[in-house]
């Protein structure tokens, strides 16, 4: 027991010692999140960026196209009146449900538009994370010609 | 890369479209083999050697990818617009604000 907190101790530092050199980048927002990407349930992309207890909020507007006719191009746009760190898009019955995120800095508005791919009729979320809380805005969005597969 | 970045009022407006096919891996070409994953992942604009804009996209992202975000700037301000893909493939554009 005491080994092993030796043990742990003698790691502790040195990674301390290694992050405080800079050999060790402290983790950066804009590494590219494969994992978030992979993920293949709504549910699991909500956990992997935190975003588990979103709520709805009238700070934020999710603006696109009730029928999509062609699901390889849907356009959204999400814009928020809180000032937004993070925003991201997800459709709920893509094989990966993540597709796309941007991040933000002090300058930058808190809006994006952009446009995504849909297999099929599915809810999509529009997810805004301002001063550290996630919010969202749901919406349903029908495909009349799925974008992915084909 | 098309990139229009136009200031007003202290704002800069940032269109960017890209020529890009984004195959997600899931598509299947005419013989019927699923045409391999390959599409950009990141998409970064720096402004006078400030990051103001970093998107990340999965397959999800339409082909030719169309993006459009705003900051604080002036007319004149340096953008630098990069993007790389799942093949380690990279651009790189500069624009000036007009």
């Amino acid at each position: 027991m005491d080994d092993q907190r030796r043990e742990v101790m003698r790691f502790a530092s040195v990674f301390g010692l290694m992050a405080s050199v800079g050999l060790i980048a402290p983790a950066k927002a804009e590494a590219w999140s494969r994992a978030a990407f992979a993920e293949k349930s709504l549910d699991a992309v909500f956990r992997v960026l935190g975003a588990s207890g979103a709520e709805t909020s009238s700070a934020l507007t999710f603006t696109a196209p009730e029928i999509a006719e062609n699901g390889a191009v849907v356009p959204v746009v999400v814009s928020s009146s809180s000032s937004a760190e993070q925003i991201a898009i997800l459709v709920e019955k893509n094989p990966n449900p993540l597709a796309a995120q941007f991040f933000f800095t002090a300058r930058t508005e808190s809006f994006v538009a952009a446009r995504i791919k849909m297999a099929e009729t599915s809810r999509v979320y529009a997810l805004v994370k301002a001063e550290g809380i996630w919010t969202m805005a749901v919406k349903e969005i029908k495909v009349t010609l799925g974008g992915c597969g084909g | 890369m098309r990139i229009r970045a136009q200031e007003n009022k202290g704002r800069v407006d940032v269109k960017i479209l890209i020529r890009h096919d984004m195959e997600s891996g899931l598509r299947k070409s005419q013989n019927g083999n699923l045409v391999p994953a390959w599409y950009i992942h990141t998409l970064k604009v720096e402004a006078q050697g400030t990051e103001v804009f970093n998107a990340q996209f999965g397959p999800a992202v339409s082909r030719d990818p169309f993006v459009n975000f705003r900051y604080q700037g002036a007319k004149g301000d340096k953008l630098i617009v990069t993007w790389m893909d799942t093949q380690n493939d990279s651009r790189r554009d500069e624009v000036i604000v007009s």
